[in-house]
């Protein structure tokens, strides 16, 4: 992975010196709160419903066993035991003390881990694959550009007041594994006649306004990205709204003016900046290339996982959390943060510090985040499965559900977050341990729930195949459920059933909607989404709501 | 005929710890919901919300939400103040660790 030069180690000294100034200067009343907010949110520092909030950037969600150790000394010194892993690959703190973040700053810098516009207007953490590297279907890691694009936005004097947050993902196959078209540009690696560019995505994003990116280029070549994505990030300064919160993003502006309008404007602003491009962004990137090699494959039978298939535990687990690495003798293994009845996400310091170990010895000490709220080793030999899933068993993080109808999304809600409308950890719970009890995950097969607790979407639940988005209704938690969502290459927007459901009435409501899948779809391989797509939605409405289908027929 | 006006607490968040807090009658910032003045005039409501957000060495985010008169002191008429005053539904941590003895359970 990426190791900080001089300068990028200065960069993040520096940042956590001034920022732990700030924090003194506004303790002493120099700073006004007014004049701190947008400095602390710069800082990833988050004011929220009963303590502070710090987001610890990841970078395209990966990590090594020595700072998830030290994520794992942070949360259990400074906070409450545990780590909260998110849908753009962050960690979360949800208990930080204003006083004590200079010290967890300084801690994170140890390790060359910031927090550095993980909140703001800015641009946010660039996210990608988490099998990038072992993938057999990706044109090559798509991480270094990943990384070029976090050192280039990094304090960029002409990015640092956008109209608000803007978020790029970037994914070097045809299947997307990051929702790449709910991003506000959208980078897909490919090759064409022996040459590399990428497809340029932009306009996607979820919220209340929820669009599928539109494609502003088919192929980019590579030298040009750079220039090219700058040239995006200027029009957007120059022409998106500052007037209206709620239609400042990206994605609002190339709706109301147009793709081709917004095209033009880019490939203007592209024109002039070009030039002044003149190869230095290639050195750097093939300098950063170089920290990104493939680790040196182990060479060793695979009969220790063929025969530990025999285990019926070990068998579940290795069906449902394994997925093809481009070694054949290597797996990609993804840890499942979702055990029914425990809060989506969530990671104790003891269960970091396990995981670390495990990584350093099964695991080529490569460690990624997902955007699914889990953990993946994506380079683990098949010899050493069966050890490492004893491993993780042992640490309670074997569940083998991963792509099942428990292993939802779900953002931290009203619970924790300030901006919340209703809980989305409790629905999460109840459903996961309904599903549990009945005893039908593996019939239903790949279900996926996602939930927010508001109309912001952090819970991704536009793109949930069932998608739960909870609020405030007359002052009590009502839940709308959608339909039909994909997060995938074939990313579509959910649809909204009818009318919301009171927190105790949701899990049945959602045990309705499987019910009826397994009643009418062709056979067991025909998964939820398939038969959604065949059906339509007209059956769910009506196992939804069986009155209104009584009085309707009435 | 005017609508009464519907009592009032003042609540915040505390700089340094940013635990949740609420206004006192003599002025202090208490942890604790049933310490809390409840404000019945809107005019006086007004002048207290102005004075404590002033407070900015001490608070975060001052503002006025609804009570009803209870038992034990005033209560949360909607349900985010009750999550404030009580902490996470899914953790025992939070006010209501605070408050309790902890019992015996796993985290």
């Amino acid at each position: 992975m990426y190791r900080y030069d001089d300068f990028d180690a200065a960069l993040v000294r520096r940042r956590v010196a001034e920022f732990s100034q700030q924090i003194a200067r506004r303790l002493d009343g120099s700073l006004t709160e007014d004049e701190f907010r947008p400095l602390r949110l710069m800082n990833g520092l988050y004011l929220q419903l009963h303590a502070y909030m710090l987001r610890i950037a990841v970078p395209y969600g990966t990590l090594n066993a020595a700072k998830l150790r030290q994520l794992a000394m942070i949360a259990e010194r400074w906070d409450k035991g545990y780590g909260h892993v998110t849908t753009r690959t962050n960690m979360q703190l949800n208990w930080p003390r204003l006083n004590d973040v200079p010290d967890i700053l300084s801690a994170l810098a140890d390790v060359e881990m910031h927090c550095i516009q993980t909140s703001g207007n800015c641009v946010r953490n660039v996210t990608s694959d988490q099998f990038a590297g072992a993938a057999a279907d990706e044109v090559d890691d798509p991480r270094p550009y990943a990384e070029l694009l976090r050192q280039w936005s990094t304090d960029h004097p002409e990015f640092a007041f956008l109209p608000r947050k803007f978020k790029i993902a970037v994914i070097a196959s045809k299947a997307d594994r990051a929702a790449m078209r709910s991003h506000d540009i959208g980078l897909r690696l490919l090759e064409q006649d022996g040459a590399r560019g990428f497809e340029v995505w932009v306009g996607g994003g979820l919220g209340r306004t929820p669009m599928v990116a539109q494609r502003l280029a088919p192929f980019l070549p590579e030298a040009d990205l750079l220039a090219y994505v700058e040239a995006i990030l200027s029009a957007y300064n120059s022409i998106g709204r500052r007037d209206n919160k709620y239609k400042a993003r990206v994605k609002i502006t190339v709706f109301e003016n147009g793709l081709d309008a917004f095209r033009t404007l880019v490939e203007e602003r592209f024109a002039e900046i070009r030039p002044a491009f003149d190869g230095r962004d290639r050195e750097l990137l093939s300098h950063i290339r170089a920290a990104f090699a493939p680790p040196a494959w182990k060479v060793a039978r695979t009969d220790a996982h063929d025969a530990a298939l025999s285990d019926p535990v070990y068998r579940a687990w290795a069906g449902q959390n394994l997925s093809a690495h481009k070694n054949p003798d290597y797996a990609s293994v993804t840890i499942s943060l979702k055990t029914p009845g425990k809060t989506p996400g969530d990671i104790s310091s003891d269960q970091m510090r396990a995981l670390a170990d495990l990584a350093e010895a099964h695991g080529h000490d490569d460690i990624r985040f997902t955007h699914e709220q889990n953990i993946a080793l994506p380079h683990v030999h098949k010899a050493d499965l069966p050890a490492l899933h004893a491993g993780l068993k042992a640490a309670g993080l074997a569940t083998a559900n991963v792509g099942l109808i428990s292993d939802i999304i779900a953002c931290p809600g009203m619970d924790y977050c300030a901006l919340a409308t209703a809980r989305s950890i409790p629905v999460a719970q109840k459903i996961a341990t309904r599903f549990e009890a009945l005893k039908l995950e593996h019939d239903i097969g790949p279900l996926k729930i996602k939930i927010s607790g508001c109309i912001n979407a952090c819970g991704h639940h536009h793109i949930g195949h069932i998608g739960i988005l909870g609020l405030d209704r007359a002052g009590v938690e009502n839940y709308q459920i959608t339909l039909g969502g994909d997060g995938t290459e074939d990313m579509v927007v959910g649809e909204r059933t009818g009318p919301g459901f009171a927190y105790d009435q949701v899990t049945d409501a959602v045990e309705r909607i499987v019910r009826a899948y397994l009643a009418q779809r062709e056979g067991p391989g025909e998964t939820f989404l398939a038969c959604y797509r065949r059906l339509g939605i007209a059956p769910f409405k009506a196992a939804l709501y069986p009155d209104r289908e009584a009085a309707d027929a009435a | 005929m005017t609508r009464p006006y519907a009592p009032k607490v003042i609540t915040a968040n505390a700089l340094v710890s940013g635990e949740v807090v609420y206004l006192t009658a003599d002025d202090r910032w208490s942890p604790d919901l049933s310490e809390a003045e409840v404000l019945e005039d809107e005019a006086h409501a007004a002048l207290r919300e102005i004075e404590a957000a002033a407070r900015a060495a001490e608070v975060v985010g001052v503002y006025l939400f609804e009570v009803r008169h209870g038992p034990r002191g005033p209560e949360p008429v909607h349900f985010r103040e009750a999550f404030r005053a009580t902490g996470p539904s899914n953790r025992f941590h939070g006010k209501q660790a605070e408050a309790a003895p902890r019992p015996a359970r796993a985290a």
